[in-house]
């Protein structure tokens, strides 16, 4: 039996008075495409960072390639977030670096050869040579998420995590991100997981589906069974439909 | 007795901010003793901190040491004792307004414009993207800070020492008749290295508050925009206090004997 890449069994996270994570179990395939849908504020984010040990869960077991990741720090901890590239929902540019320097930021070797490495990564998202001494500031929406897109696959890290990757892009724009995601993860044979809103997103993306809500994975299945689903949750959330079990924080009945 | 009771209430969470703060000074200052280290990013601060605060810095004291030497005159004048201009105005510039005043002229431009830098990259993810680079943020953006504050200080002050010196002298030859030569060498007579040395110590601990409180305020910004203005608000009010308090111990410690 294949180990999963990562799995996650009964992780738990409170904040305050509020429980966002309550027992999640989750596992995600070599190679595969996960994606997490799940309304705003269901710790969707929070999941992807307690993996990348950004947060620590409160109780629960994470393990990546049959490894226990809860409680790593020091080099093993860096060695654990060597395996990940994550691009940030609004990129996370560093805003001070122009271009180029954003790409080759994990990488090592000589002024030229990073350089040389940014302008090949920029190329895999469709951007060239010319935007690599721009700042990150000079770019539309969508060339900074392409920009963080070629600096999350850089290193080559067999994982990449993708937090709402075409929030904020006009549909066209999130429509080339969306197949970018897909020929890169394809391509590149990296195990992805990525947290979303956007159905045509999930559509593109998904080789799976799971929804989050309450804290606990309530659903889970191939992208091919995601609209004959008869949870009602899950069929709420892919209609984007205001009536149903799932209801707004504060909203009247 | 409701007062006291909140009083009483705070002291907890006083304490443990206090504690959070040092572990935070610790944490900066331990990775400054261990590579890897990035003197690209020790150099850019320095020019940030240093160079680019120049002009604030000079203004600031040629324009004190004036009118200090101004208010001197019309003091003294009230007991015959007009002649101190030149000795008082050294000794008030070079051990108390050259640092202070400089020290917090750099605190109002650097600690504001840090905790907003970091501030923005908190709430942006950058520091969380910097994480999943493999790089530390204390590292890469805390330990240079402190580093750079640390070592520029003591030349702005310097420059800052200077240039009031020059304000009150230019004000009193110009203005209220004094010999130039006789100004500065009686100038020259009353400044003790004692009162320089303690000088550059103040404006070195100077330093240190403004790039700690900046970094620490800006590293622990969240809630959006009005977070990190609040930040920002943070870090300039609790760095001006350092400054006027640790200036007090120096004072006290260099000078109370």
């Amino acid at each position: 039996m294949t180990t999963p890449r990562i799995e996650l069994a009964g992780v738990a996270k409170r904040f305050g008075s509020r429980q966002v994570l309550a027992g999640v179990d989750l596992a995600v395939m070599p190679g595969e495409s996960l994606v997490i849908i799940g309304g705003s504020g269901t710790g969707k984010s929070v999941t992807l960072k307690i993996i990348l040990g950004l947060i620590a869960p409160d109780a629960g077991s994470i393990k990546v390639d049959g490894q226990e990741v809860v409680g790593l720090n020091g080099a093993a901890l860096d060695a654990h977030r060597a395996r990940f590239g994550m691009l940030f929902q609004g990129g996370a540019l560093f805003d001070s670096l122009p271009v180029w320097r954003n790409v080759s930021f994990a990488l090592g070797g000589s002024i030229a050869a990073r350089r040389a490495s940014a302008v090949a990564n920029l190329a895999l998202v469709g951007l060239g040579a010319d935007v690599a001494d721009l700042k990150p500031a000079e770019l539309s929406g969508g060339m900074q998420k392409r920009v963080a897109l070629a600096r999350a696959i850089a290193a080559r890290p067999p994982i990449i995590f993708f937090d709402e990757p075409t929030a904020g892009l006009d549909p066209i724009t999130a429509a080339v991100i969306n197949d970018l995601i897909r020929e890169l993860t394809t391509d590149l044979k990296i195990t992805a997981v990525t947290i979303t809103h956007d159905m045509h997103s999930v559509r593109t993306v998904a080789d799976r589906v799971a929804m989050l809500h309450g804290g606990t994975i309530i659903w889970q299945g191939p992208l091919a069974s995601l609209d004959g689903c008869d949870n009602a949750y899950v069929r709420q959330f892919i209609t984007g439909s205001a009536h149903g079990p799932i209801r707004m924080p504060g909203a009247q009945r | 007795m409701k007062p006291f009771v909140a009083i009483g209430a705070s002291v907890p969470g006083g304490l443990a901010a206090v504690g959070r703060l040092a572990r935070f000074a610790v944490t900066a200052l331990m990775r400054l003793l261990q590579p890897p280290w990035y003197p690209a990013q020790w150099l850019q601060q320095m020019l940030v901190i240093g160079w680019l605060s120049l002009p604030v810095v000079g203004l600031t004291a040629i324009f004190t040491g004036s009118a200090l030497a101004q208010q001197i005159f019309i003091g003294g004048s009230r007991f015959n004792a007009a002649s101190t201009v030149p000795a008082v105005t050294v000794i008030g510039v070079v051990r108390e307004l050259g640092p202070v005043l400089g020290g917090l002229m750099v605190a109002g431009r650097v600690a504001s414009a840090m905790a907003a830098e970091l501030g923005t990259m908190r709430v942006t993810e950058q520091i969380d993207a910097l994480v999943t680079l493999r790089t530390d943020p204390f590292r890469w953006l805390v330990a240079p800070r402190i580093l750079a504050a640390v070592l520029v200080m003591p030349f702005l002050v310097l420059v800052s020492n200077a240039l009031g010196v020059m304000g009150g002298w230019l004000l009193a030859t110009q203005r209220l008749g004094f010999n130039s030569a006789q100004y500065l060498a009686t100038t020259a007579r009353y400044l003790e290295a004692d009162d320089v040395i303690s000088s550059l110590v103040k404006a070195g601990v100077f330093g240190f508050f403004i790039a700690l409180m900046g970094c620490y305020h800006g590293y622990h910004s969240g809630g959006g925009a009005a977070g990190v203005g609040k930040a920002t608000t943070n870090a300039v009010v609790s760095s001006f206090i350092l400054i006027l308090l640790s200036n007090l111990v120096i004072t006290v410690i260099v000078f109370g004997s």
